[in-house]
Formats: structure tokens, sequence, C-alpha cells
């Protein structure tokens, strides 16, 4: 019998939860439950046990009396019993997922810890396959995650935590790998899929929706040579129709709970966006009008849009060139200039925005300093195919030329 | 077995040997079929277990040093940053020789630019150090 990896560590939260509300240290129990882990992939596919749970938390709690009695060997040698029976757990699943979210999303955490104690602490995951995921050598990331149970082991875990937090952090994870052996967005879905058994907050809802609703075009977004396809030119035959439906429910779900003191939040506002855009059948039918409403709503969650969430107003900016014309999206991005005009992105938008004007000349050279300024190469390729595409189609419009 | 580094270079070294302009001004077949060459020799690089490493460099530079006690470091874009000798990448290879390690770099130039000739560019080769060898 082979062990379902996924089942496998579908159970570690509420193993994990299990051994601290018994008063284990944060650091030891997750080390312990690791080697567990480890332990199962060896014993499963020839002894599968009928409690896969309650097989875990015994042979981490072994480990952990393993490791204890090693260490107060020197002192005495008994201390032993108390911990070889762990009480059933008396909570239910969600709320050990968010118990641990919040343990890992500490907000004394630098970003790239929250992430790394989230993947494995809550996702299971090796440190290798998290230093996989990042292409960083393995001790690196056992370094940054031994450190960041360090920090979070004097901290008191039985607070609530900021649920913020954990969103942007289960979001950082989804956005941050879709390539490499370790799909990190299937798994930020799948955290978040916990997550929302754990609570009904709406912006937990919205993150889900968002989520699915972009990871249902990804199977369109690059082609056979792994170059990528622009939103307009995808084979939209291709996109995760299964996925879709469910973002949109879920969205629905979310926006359902929405009140004057509570309207939507960006995770909520940016999932319907994203909706707008999988529901269009073809890219001419894109409703634009209803997408810039939406980007309205997102500025206005912020009192200085411009500096405080320039990715949204470099979104409104494409939708307002769509609705309103080229030009005025244009203007809506020299609003920007002080503040992400060194980025790629930027002359990236301003690169479409040209293009849509029919200024292909002034495009391609948009497109061409965003490709230098781009930090991932496959973006770049993309981004000087663009510059290289519409020098061409300039070339075979003369008339067009300034 | 040797390891050296295969620089490429934005600007700086040698003279050039063929005048070639910036690669968003090639024909779209150009630009594809030097990006086909890039795939063709890490592949082949890894296939002759030669391969190393590879890793391409973004062409903004900011210079730095310590500032001194209780100030903020000191940075700098260079004394002359246009004609400043600037890495756009490298490999990494394992080789048998020296001579190898230059069959490969004079490969490595041979890529293709505008019309498909060889681009013909000054390749960087430089050994790395290895470590200290042990005392047993």
């Amino acid at each position: 019998m082979l062990v379902d990896e996924g089942a496998l560590r579908a159970l570690v939260p509420r193993v994990l939860a299990g051994l601290v509300r018994r008063g284990e240290d944060f650091d030891a129990a997750e080390d312990a439950l690791q080697e567990a882990l480890l332990e199962a992939l060896r014993v499963w596919p020839d002894n599968p046990p009928h409690n896969p749970h309650g097989w875990l938390a015994t042979v981490a709690t072994r480990r952990l009396v393993d490791a204890r009695r090693s260490e107060i060997a020197r002192y005495r040698r008994e201390e032993t019993t108390a911990y070889a029976d762990p009480p059933p757990a008396a909570v239910e699943q969600g709320d050990d997922t968010l118990f641990l979210l919040f343990c890992c999303c500490h907000p004394d955490l630098a970003p790239a810890s929250q992430v790394a104690l989230t993947l494995r602490a809550v996702g299971g995951l090796t440190t290798r396959e998290i230093a996989d995921a990042f292409y960083v050598p393995e001790a690196t990331m056992a370094q940054r995650i031994s450190r960041a149970k360090r920090t979070v082991r004097g901290r008191r875990l039985d607070q609530p935590g900021d649920l913020a937090v954990v969103l942007r952090v289960l979001y950082l994870v989804y956005t941050t790998g879709h390539a490499g052996r370790v799909d990190l967005a299937a798994e930020a879905i799948r955290l978040t899929r916990q997550l929302n058994l754990a609570t009904g907050e709406p912006e937990a809802r919205g993150l889900l929706a968002l989520m699915l609703l972009n990871h249902a075009r990804l199977p369109a977004r690059l082609d056979s040579e792994g170059r990528i396809v622009t939103l307009d030119r995808q084979d939209r035959s291709r996109w995760n129709s299964r996925e879709i439906a469910e973002g949109v429910r879920v969205l629905q779900s979310a926006l359902a709970l929405q009140t004057d003191e509570r309207p939507p939040g960006r995770y909520q506002i940016e999932a319907a966006i994203a909706a707008l855009h999988d529901d269009a059948a073809s890219a001419e039918e894109t409703d634009w009008p209803q997408i810039l409403s939406w980007y309205d709503d997102l500025v206005a969650l912020t009192d200085d849009p411009v500096r405080q969430s320039p990715a949204a107003v470099l979104g409104r900016a494409v939708a307002v060139g769509h609705v309103l014309g080229p030009a005025a999206g244009l203007r809506e991005t020299d609003r920007l200039s002080e503040v992400i005009g060194e980025r790629h992105r930027w002359y990236a938008v301003r690169g479409h925005l040209h293009e849509l004007a029919g200024d292909l000349d002034t495009a391609a050279a948009a497109y061409a300093e965003a490709s230098r300024r781009a930090t991932n190469l496959t973006e770049h390729d993309h981004l000087l195919r663009q510059a290289v595409r519409l020098r061409a189609a300039a070339r075979t419009r003369p008339g067009d030329r300034p | 077995m040797p390891k050296y580094l295969l620089l490429k270079h934005y600007r700086g070294g040698p003279e050039n040997y063929t005048s070639v302009p910036p690669m968003d001004q090639w024909a779209p077949e150009d630009v594809e079929a030097h990006m086909a060459f890039l795939r063709h020799v890490s592949e082949m690089l890894e296939e002759n277990g030669e391969y190393v490493g590879a890793q391409a460099l973004t062409p903004e530079r900011t210079w730095v040093r310590y500032g001194g006690p209780d100030a903020a470091p000191v940075t700098t874009d260079g004394p002359h940053p246009e004609t400043s000798d600037l890495v756009a990448g490298w490999y990494m290879i394992d080789v048998d020789s020296y001579e190898r390690a230059l069959e490969l770099a004079a490969y490595v130039s041979s890529g293709p630019g505008p019309g498909g000739e060889p681009m013909y560019e000054w390749i960087d080769v430089r050994e790395i150090m290895t470590e200290a060898p042990s005392d047993d």
C-alpha cells in the first residue's frame, strides 16, 4: 500500500495542536512530529495503522519522551510515564488549524519565517521540500525554521492571533511558487480550506475564492514551451471550470455576510475581479465597467492608495484604460511614477495601454524597459517578446510610425 | 576536477568583435533562436555532467560600503556607471581541464544574434578556488 502523503499531512495540525495544548513545548513537539511523519512513511506501506491520528500522536510522544529522557538522564531516570498515553483530542480539527496558524504567523516573525514555519508545522512539509520550493540550501531553511521556533517559544500561544496576518501569510505562500517539486499554490489552497473550517470570517472565504479563481486559469498561463500567455490570448477551454464554480460559490457566501458596517475586504474584492475575468467566454466579452467598479472599491480601502496600495491603483489603471480609453489609463499610471515608476510592472502596464492606443513604437519601448527591470526570468523573456512583437508590427505598418 | 565561472557581461571587457543592437530591437525569430540556444547550452552541460549552476543578474547595480559607526551605509551607482564592468550572468561548470573550459566558453560565445549570425561576445573565464586540503 502506498501512503497518501496528502492525507498524512492533513493530520499534522490536529496532532501537533494536541501535543502543544497538553503543555508540550511547540519547538520540541514540532520536531518530534516531523520524525513521526518520516517514520510513518517508512512503516505504513507494510503496516497501515487502524487509527493514523493516534499512531502519529503516540510515536511523536515517544520521540518527545526519548528526547527529554536523554536530556534529563544526567539528573534523573524516571519521569516518563506521564506522557505514554495521550488523552483524546477534545477539540475540533478546525480549531487546531487556527491555533497553529496563529502560532506560526506570529507578528514577531519576519514574513519569510512565517511562511516557512506555516509550511512545516501546519502543512507538514519537510524542511527539504520547503528549501526546494524557495531555492535555498536545506541547511539555510533548517536554520530559518529553528530560529523562528525559538522566537515563538517564549510567547503565549493561547491568545487569539491576528487573522489578517494569517491571511497575508497564506496568500504569500500561494503567490510564491508555482514551479518546482512542491506546488505551493495547491498547498496554500489546502491550508486556506482548513482555515475556513475554523472560521466564518468573510475575508478568509474571500482569500480561498481568490486563490481558486486564479488557480483555475493556471493550466492556460504557460504554453508548451513554458512561455507566458497573456489573459487575452489564453485558451479558455483549458481553465478549470470546477475550481471556477467553487470559487464563485465561496465568494458569494462571503459577500452574503457583508453589512454596511462591514463591507467586503481586499480579498473578496480581488476575488470578485478574478471572477469577472473567469466569467468572460472571450477576452472581448470581459465586463470591464464592472471590474472598474470593484477596483474603485479596492482603492477606497486605504486613505492614500497611491502610496498604500500602488498595485491596486495600477490594476485599476488597466480597467480605466479599457473603459474610458488608453489615454485615461495612462494618466492614472502617471500618478504612480514616483512610487513604483522604477518597477517592471509599471512599464508593462504602460506598454499594454500604449498598444491599446495603437502607439506601437512607444508600447515596444515601454515593454523593453519593463524587461530590463524584470527580476523573474520567465517574465523577462515574456516582456522582451512583447517588445520585439510590437517592433515587428510597427515595421509592417509604417504609416503608424511618428 | 576544476570548476570555472563563465561570466557574461552587460558591458566592459575587450572591444566588441561585432556590434550588436539591444535584443529588443532584433527580429522576433532571432530572439527566439537566441533563447533556444541558451536553453540548449544548459541542457547540454547537464547531459555532459559538466553543469554546476547558471544565474542571470538584473542590470541594476548599487555600490555600498560601511558608513562608519552610527552612520547609514553609503551607496553610489559608481564613478562611471556607463563604462564600468557589469556582469550579466554566469554558468558554473565542472570540467576536466582549462582547455575544456575555454572550449565551452567559445561555444557560449557562438550564440546566434541578429540574422542568426554568431554574436562573438567575449566570455570572462575564471577558475574557482578549491577548498583547502584537509589534515588527514
